[in-house]
């Protein structure tokens, strides 16, 4: 479980990390809290020779909030999330889905921008950036793009961003509806979801994400749809439909298909609860 | 691969070492330093007996490479101890409730209650319970060690007030 | 001098037998300087890793170690073609098999060790193990070991031909052992005559110890004194000792064994592994000190599997519930080599104590041994040898019996259990249970958790969940268990042709103080603090003055070690013993000091005084020094003493567990909302103790129980080699338990002690299924195997249409 060698680079400010994400290629590779990326690079199957740390970049580091949007810095980490109780009061879905991610030690550390650039479809932020609508902002050479969340995965691993890029911040529209719940089943503590649900709802409008039960997160605009007119079994039949789990040590597809629609509507019902 | 110059405070004091990059910080506190509190039970961060503090957190330092820490605070479970070498408080409540067995886990258990604790003066069994998850102990069941740090809760709380 | 303390207070003093004393250990502990293996650390230490196999049957057709040996700090790279030579490319395992050390040929399960890199630090090492080319042509792989009987692939080509192995003849090229006990005829009658057969397989699946420490060594071959010193994590440094010697060829005195600080055990630590040979070898080629510690993965995936028996069972009774005979075949999966540590005549543990806490009148017991493609290993997973296979087909044979009978599961244990005035017991497979009051333990347990409400609960929420109400159900988990430890009796128990007695040895300081040295090895038991507490009730001098050593087997004497709970059992009865050899010298001294005959002294709790005149008496600490510095005609100078004791009997400790939870039919999830534990350990010695080891040893089970499984692809990938997968609870997940205690003492143990380490984890396994298992009852559930994790619980209620 010893990670091959690297060399390493902390850059102090983007514009340094982007020249050496230029300089170095494919051979380079960004790390924050490295949580994600750390497991991998011990079992050997992260390939890299060139390490960027961002954690000296202050650029990447705090949280905004404004009337009607807030911005969180990449590199804050589910920790400060937690404990931002303005953020908890504003978005209180955010804090309700980071706890219930891996334990203590690994949200001191595991950062927002990490967990959502990292594309694993075990990670619960990316579901739940995409329920809420929010947008990322990359950086690269050529000057920096947005990309909603909702269009930024496309497959394991594999997101819309560019190699030489690097995600700065993220922004997330206050949220108009009042309803909200983050429903995870796992089998312990420290364990990805075996399904997991982003529930937003109210007003009038609804949106709805899935978690690992699929090779990326699933939003799903039909079961949004269904849900703000009101119709569960719709909202749910949509969302199943576009899942598509695979067997694991937690389960057979079957299971994790029955899961989904159980927490799916415990999530549901939560949120609408919650609304009222 | 060349190695860096690393530089900490460790438990209050400066130290400094080489190393490279790609050490995980475990394994420098370890085999660098001697200082052999902190074990290694996973070395995938889950089992948290390589807990150590850093910078004020609690992390595990099997998930850290030293070139991350390089500047940083770290406190173990050597630095929970009295200065006058008798055991600190949740060291003691650890001995007194029977929090530990075959003693590996309890170096991570400490540390982290420790960071726990200064969160959370007045946790309830349910908040310790939770705060201690990335912690796995494979002797106890962990019910003496819950027991152990409700009771740290209350001695530091009566020190403090003492104190006032 | 006036003493003004009672005998209470004098007693109290002692901590001896009966306190809840603090551990010694913890002050060392607690601080971070405990010194576990990893942190012994020598002059020019190298470190050694393994080349593994990635499949799970394949032929190794070669191997280059050329770009290994060119990275920086790699020293050298070791393959079987190297140990051949020495004849260490294989090595004997402790169940008369042989287990290659490193691949010689092929390899039989993922994970086996290919080759063996030493370097000058462990990243080297690993980059080296990265650089090694392996080239392997893949056989057709087995993991069912129902398949293995039947399949025309050979597994064990170096076995090819041998119909006879080391328990008795093979009936298959990849089968290893039948082991049959008790009455087949007798049985078969039995069944065919009952009234009421009842039938099933119960299967305990594979899991793992899984100590929170790996397995490792740091050995160092001193090459100008010849002498071999090897630290490492081991259960039974003397058996680890001789077994080196045996088969490296270098005389036992020249080897020096140190089991240090142990991260928890629990079986894992028994066996002998390749990296401890390996880096034997790896120290006298270097003339260096080697250290070898496995990670998490390669102790998951290769050191010690626990259970993997398929138990096939038929219990027969009367239409009133007396049963009258038990029927088992069990089909154990040994994996690529059989290494179980088991005695040697014992080739399936203890498992013929399957007849569990009932007075089965006649019973038939047969064990196959099988070989897989899967990892070696069947170690007693905190647990006497296959003894919770036992407890667990027993337990769930008579629920299944209960069913049958459409009786309720706690009343028909009830007039089935053996009675307090039939022990010393003779059971049908050919134990002598020591002692016992299971109807009385079982009242108390079932009175403590109000059994008649809460089934009256349970028959509530069944009615709610019908009407819709509910989707929780409520199952209540049963057991007692008996269990069969303290192995064992030098005539029937040996490991390796080594007797299972154990060792103590206890020299008392002139100034009162003492040092005892036992052939154990604690790895979180509290020996330290336990037995200075047996040797302080029966010296009287304070605990707190007692040293205690193990594990060095330049000073300890010699002993099988720490497993299957028989440390409390034998060397808890030779440290007994070996203590009262000293008191009856102390007596002969306090004698002439007080200038009376020998037979008129007494004991009184911390000295010997004059009969009839308490006020002229002789402390122990008096006696110390007068044994140091007088000469007394007929007494040798000094007080120290040795015992070997080899016990008369096993003991038989046994408890009444009750489990209650709550089961979410659709999701699978559960809530253990009350779990209680009643153990008869026999004597307590420290009760804070007890509690903690029971506490464990539940959590233990409820992982097992609950999810907890080394599971495998039908390719042979390990699937569950990180502690993602493999379920160990964290503080959130795991119940909060109820602990109660009874006292049976076992009549033949010197203090009555029986030994409680492994009790928990036997008796909480099926009390946390049975739980499950009851939940479901009412809905027709007879049987479904372990482990219950969320996906199987939920496929329990898909199957009995309870989601439609
Ligand atoms: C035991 C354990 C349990 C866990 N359980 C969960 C869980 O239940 N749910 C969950 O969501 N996560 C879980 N995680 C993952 C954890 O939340 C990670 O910390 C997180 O996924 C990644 O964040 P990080 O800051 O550690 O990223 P890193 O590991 O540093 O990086 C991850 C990847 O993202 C890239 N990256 C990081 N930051 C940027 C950036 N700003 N721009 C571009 N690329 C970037 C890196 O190059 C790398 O490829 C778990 C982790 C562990 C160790
Ligand atoms: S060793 Fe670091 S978490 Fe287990
Ligand atoms: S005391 Fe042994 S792992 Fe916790």
């Amino acid at each position: 479980m010893i990670p091959a060698g690297f060399e390493y680079h902390r850059p102090a400010d983007i514009a340094s990390a982007l020249s050496l994400l230029q300089t170095h290629g494919d051979e380079a590779r960004v790390i924050a809290g490295g949580h994600s990326l750390i497991p991998m690079m011990k079992l050997r199957m992260a390939d890299l020779s060139h390490l960027i740390d961002l954690q000296d970049i202050d650029g990447l580091k705090g949280i905004t909030i404004a009337e009607d949007i807030v911005s969180i810095g990449a590199m804050t980490t589910q920790n400060e999330l937690i404990t931002n109780d303005e953020l908890s009061r504003r978005i209180p879905i955010l804090r309700e889905a980071a706890l219930l991610i891996a334990d203590p030690q690994v949200r001191y550390v595991g950062t927002v921008g990490g967990n959502v650039a990292n594309g694993d479809p075990g990670n619960d932020m990316p579901g739940l950036m995409q329920c809420l609508g929010a947008v990322y902002t990359l950086e690269g050479p050529d000057g920096s793009r947005a990309v909603a969340a909702r269009d930024f995965y496309e497959a394991a691993y594999f997101t819309a961003r560019e190699d030489e890029e690097i995600l700065t911040q993220i922004t997330i529209p206050v949220p108009s509806m009042s309803g909200y719940a983050y429903e995870k089943q796992k089998r312990k503590i420290g364990d990805y979801a075996t399904a997991a649900a982003a529930v937003m709802v109210g007003g009038g409008n609804a949106s709805v994400a899935m978690t690992n039960l699929s090779d990326t997160p699933i939003y799903s605009a039909e079961a949004s749809d269904a849900l703000a007119k009101g119709d569960v079994d719709g909202c749910v039949a949509a969302a199943l439909d576009a899942i598509d789990p695979q067997e694991d040590m937690r389960g057979p597809i079957a299971f994790k298909k029955h899961v989904a629609e159980v927490i799916l509507r415990r999530a549901i019902a939560k949120a609408q609860e919650r609304a009222a | 691969m060349s190695k860096m110059h690393v530089k900490l405070n460790v438990n209050g004091q400066e130290v400094e070492g080489l190393a490279e990059p790609r050490t995980l910080l475990i394994h420098f506190l370890r085999e660098n330093l001697n200082i052999t509190g902190p074990h290694i039970g996973c070395e995938t961060s889950h089992c948290g007996a390589c807990t150590v503090d850093l910078n004020g957190k609690s992390v595990k330092s099997c998930t850290v490479f030293v070139a991350q820490a390089n500047g940083s605070d770290v406190t173990t479970v050597e630095g929970l101890t009295n200065d006058d070498g008798s055991l600190g408080v949740i060291q003691e409540m650890f001995r007194e409730h029977h929090g530990l067995q075959c003693g590996f886990c309890t170096p991570g258990m400490i540390t982290r209650a420790h960071r726990l604790l200064q969160e959370n003066p007045n946790p309830t069994e349910e908040e310790v319970r939770f705060g201690m998850a990335g912690n796995l102990c494979r002797c106890t069941g962990y019910q003496n060690i819950v027991k152990a740090i409700l009771a740290s809760a209350d001695m530091m709380n009566a020190q403090k007030e003492a104190a006032e | 001098m006036k003493d003004e303390l009672t005998q209470d207070q004098r007693s109290a003093n002692l901590k001896g037998m009966g306190s809840s004393r603090k551990r010694v250990e913890d002050v060392r502990f607690t601080q971070g300087k405990g010194r576990y293996v990893d942190d012994i650390k020598l002059d020019g230490m190298l470190f050694g890793d393994f080349v593994r196999s990635p499949y799970a049957h394949a032929r190794v057709t070669s191997i280059n170690t050329e770009a290994a040996m060119a990275i920086p700090g790699v020293v050298a790279v070791l393959t079987a073609k190297d140990l051949e030579p020495l004849g260490l490319h294989w090595m004997p395992t402790l169940a008369g098999d042989k287990q290659m050390v490193l691949a010689d040929g092929k390899v039989l399960f993922q994970g086996q060790e290919v080759a063996y890199v030493i370097a000058n630090d462990r990243y080297a090492a690993a980059d080296g193990v990265e650089a090694v080319e392996v080239e392997y042509e893949e056989l057709p792989v087995i993991v069912n070991p129902f398949e293995a009987l039947k399949s025309n692939v050979v597994l064990r080509e170096d076995l090819e031909g041998q119909t006879e192995g080391a328990h008795g003849p093979r009936k298959h090229h990849n089968h290893i052992f039948t082991w049959e006990q008790g009455d087949k005829e007798g049985t078969e009658k039995v069944l065919e005559e009952a009234d009421v057969v009842a039938e099933e397989m119960v299967y305990y699946h594979r899991t793992h110890p899984c100590p929170l420490e790996t397995c490792g060594c740091v050995a160092s071959m001193d090459k100008v004194t010849g002498k071999l010193t090897l630290y490492g994590t081991f259960q039974a440094p003397h058996a680890i000792r001789t077994v080196v010697s045996l088969i490296s060829g270098i005389a036992e005195h020249n080897i020096r064994v140190v089991s240090p600080d142990i991260g928890g055990g629990f079986g894992n630590k028994v066996g002998a592994y390749a990296g401890y040979v390996c880096s034997v070898v790896a120290s006298i080629v270097t003339g260096k000190p080697v250290k070898w510690v496995e990670d998490r993965m390669e102790n998951l995936m290769t050191t010690a599997f626990a259970r993997d028996y398929w138990m096939q069972g038929k219990i027969a009774a009367t239409k009133e519930g007396k049963i009258t005979g038990l029927w088992c075949h069990t089909t154990a999966d040994h994996g690529g080599f059989d290494a179980c540590a088991d005695p040697t005549k014992f080739p399936a543990g203890f498992m013929n104590i399957c007849t569990g806490s009932y007075d089965i009148p006649t019973a038939y017991l047969a064990v196959d041994g099988v070989y897989t493609n899967k990892a070696p290993g069947g170690v007693s997973y905190r647990c006497s040898f296959r003894v919770t296979e036992a407890a667990y087909f027993i337990e769930r044979m008579i629920e299944v019996l209960a069913i049958e009978l459409n009786m309720d599961a706690a009343e028909l244990r009830r007039i089935n259990f053996i009675k307090s005035d039939q022990f010393p017991y003779q059971s049908a497979l050919g134990w002598e249970y020591d002692s016992g009051d299971y109807h009385r333990a079982w009242d108390q347990a079932l009175n403590a958790v109000g059994y008649k409400e809460l089934r009256e609960e349970q028959a509530q929420r069944i009615e709610d969940f019908k009407a819709g109400k509910t989707r929780k159900l409520i199952g209540i988990g049963l057991t007692h268990f008996t269990e069969i430890v303290g192995a064992g009796p030098v005539k029937n128990c040996d490991i390796l042709g080594l007797g299972m007695f154990d060792s103590c040895e206890i020299r008392i300081h002139p100034t009162g103080s003492a040092i005892a040295r036992l052939g154990t090895i604690s790895q979180g038991q509290g020996h330290a603090t336990t037995f200075a507490q047996i040797i302080a009730s029966e010296i009287g001098l304070p605990a707190d003055d007692i040293t205690l050593e193990e594990g060095d087997t330049d000073t300890a004497p010699y002993g099988l070690g720490t497993y299957g709970s028989r440390s409390t059992p034998v060397a808890g009865a030779a440290t007994a013993m070996a203590a009262r050899k000293i008191r009856a010298k102390a007596q002969m001294i306090a004698a002439y000091l007080l200038e009376v005959h020998d037979d008129d002294v007494e004991w009184d709790v911390d000295r010997f005084s004059v009969k009839g005149a308490p006020e002229r008496f002789k402390t122990m600490k008096e006696i110390a020094f007068a044994a140091y510095n007088q000469a007394i005609p007929g007494l040798e100078p000094g007080l120290e003493a040795v015992s070997y004791y080899d016990p008369p009997n096993m003991t038989y400790p046994f408890g009444a567990y009750i489990c209650v939870m709550e089961i979410d039919v659709d999701t699978g999830e559960h809530e253990i909302r009350s779990f209680y534990a009643l153990d008869d350990c026999g004597t307590r010695i420290n009760p804070m103790i007890i509690d903690g080891q029971v506490h464990g040893g539940c959590t233990e089970g409820y992982a097992i129980a609950m999810g907890q499984e080394i599971a495998y692809d039908e390719m042979g990938n390990c699937k569950s080699a990180t502690l993602m997968d493999f379920f160990l609870p964290t503080a959130w997940e795991t119940p909060t338990y109820t602990t109660d205690f009874a006292v049976t003492p076992s009549p033949h143990h010197p203090i009555g002690a029986k030994g409680v380490g492994e009790s928990p984890n036997v008796g909480s396994v099926p009390c946390f299924s049975n739980a499950v298992h009851d939940a479901f009852r009412p809905f027709g559930l007879v049987q479904s195997h372990m482990p219950h994790d969320h996906w199987r619980i939920w496929k329990i209620a898909k199957d009995l249409g309870l989601h439609s």
